[in-house]
């Protein structure tokens, strides 16, 4: 592609993606009384992220096995309530060492 | 603030030079560092004004709220927008064009698949498909997180915080107590996005100077983010416990499962996030409160 292609291109793919995000924001206004919907959106968020978390996690590592220790030691890591940095650097360190021994 | 911001360039100078003497780690927080103090400046000087006393003070303890959430996440943003920019230079991305894209987009697997589709001189048809998919979770989390907002929030500021809906600026907006004031989103969004956007410059630059091991196990702090957002509230709520249990079952399954396992990781979240919380919703709805909190 053209330099001025690709921009055009990016363009694009920038304007779609921010109005994927606001028109939810737009359209609902106020509080949502429907308990269906308000459950919904409840687990919305655990679900993505866990979604998103796994199996990602163990395709991430150079080997499978590192990314499944990376991931219980997380588990148990945020179990016990260290935050999200402490608990990022904790899978960071696991999945170095892992992976250093594992390859 | 010049001075401030003179730092700010130095420190991003001293990131190549030192690039194989320090550790990346080390680099990182220096870098950050910098960034905290400038765009804590900024911040507190954009907000501060206009602003009764009382009111500031809160505002100023959101927006340092934000920051101290925003970099952990923007660390972990450095090093999946440098794997990202390795893609994008292969696209032909140059570093500028780099910089303004992942700024403004912000979508780790989005961002993928438009570099992807560059690469391959796609079509505007398939470019738009390829976002509505790859970012469709982000109509979810912006309907949920519509639901954490003050009635009172105005109209430009749902605007805006609809548009700094990331993975991850989502999942601390959610967990933050109460209605989520928009400074707070704001800034952890900034300071985010400017790892975002600088990891993938830096990775156009300097793309594959960083041995594996090093990008992989950077990579993995993303994911470690994550569970310390979702497993914390699963202690708590058995129900939430249940849901967390069922989504990694079922994301495990679908990536063996043939048919399914050639969707891509956009598709398979939007997919199982709607099945899996529509059953939760159904069999264990949650007690309606008359507050925020959902």
């Amino acid at each position: 592609m053209e330099k001025h292609d690709i921009i055009l291109f990016i363009l694009v793919a920038i304007i779609v993606t921010n109005l994927i995000r606001i028109m939810p924001m737009v359209l609902i206004k106020g509080q949502i009384r429907n308990q269906f919907l308000r459950s919904f959106l409840y687990y919305v968020p655990y679900v993505t992220l866990a979604v998103m978390t796994f199996p990602d996690i163990i395709q991430m590592t150079l080997t499978p096995l590192a990314g499944v220790i990376t991931l219980l030691v997380g588990i148990v890591a945020a179990w016990y309530g260290l935050g999200l940095f402490p608990v990022a650097v904790i899978c960071c360190a696991v999945a170095y060492i892992t992976d250093f021994l594992l390859v | 603030m010049s001075s401030e911001s003179n730092g700010h360039v130095s420190d991003i100078s001293m990131l190549f030079l030192y690039f194989r003497k320090k550790s990346v780690v080390q680099i990182i927080f220096l870098y950050q560092n910098s960034c905290c103090k400038l765009f804590f400046c900024t911040f507190a000087a954009v907000f501060s004004e206009k602003n009764h006393h009382i009111e500031s003070i809160n505002k100023h303890r959101e927006i340092v709220e934000g920051l101290r959430l925003g970099l952990p996440i923007g660390l972990g943003y450095f090093a999946v927008a440098f794997s990202l920019g390795i893609i994008a230079k292969k696209a032909g991305l140059t570093v500028s064009i780099g910089f303004m894209s992942s700024f403004f987009t912000r979508a780790s697997a989005g961002e993928y698949g438009v570099y992807t589709l560059v690469a391959a001189g796609a079509t505007y048809a398939e470019l738009v498909a390829m976002c509505l998919v790859t970012n469709l979770r982000y109509t979810l989390m912006s309907a949920a997180l519509s639901q954490k907002l003050s009635p009172a929030t105005r109209w430009y500021h749902r605007l805006l915080m609809a548009c700094c809906i990331t993975d991850e600026i989502f999942g601390i907006s959610i967990a933050h107590p109460g209605y989520t004031p928009p400074v707070f989103t704001y800034s952890a969004a900034f300071i985010s996005t400017i790892f975002w956007a600088s990891g993938c410059a830096v990775g156009i630059m300097a793309g594959g100077m960083l041995p594996a091991s090093i990008v992989a196990a950077l990579s993995v702090a993303l994911y470690g983010m994550f569970l310390a957002i979702i497993v914390p509230p699963g202690r708590q709520d058995r129900n939430v416990l249940y849901t967390l249990i069922v989504s990694f079952l079922l994301s495990g399954l679908c990536t063996i499962v043939p048919v399914v396992n050639t969707w891509s990781s956009g598709m398979r979240t939007v997919v199982l996030t709607v099945l899996i919380a529509s059953v939760a919703a159904w069999l264990k709805p949650i007690k309606v409160n008359v507050d925020g909190e959902a």
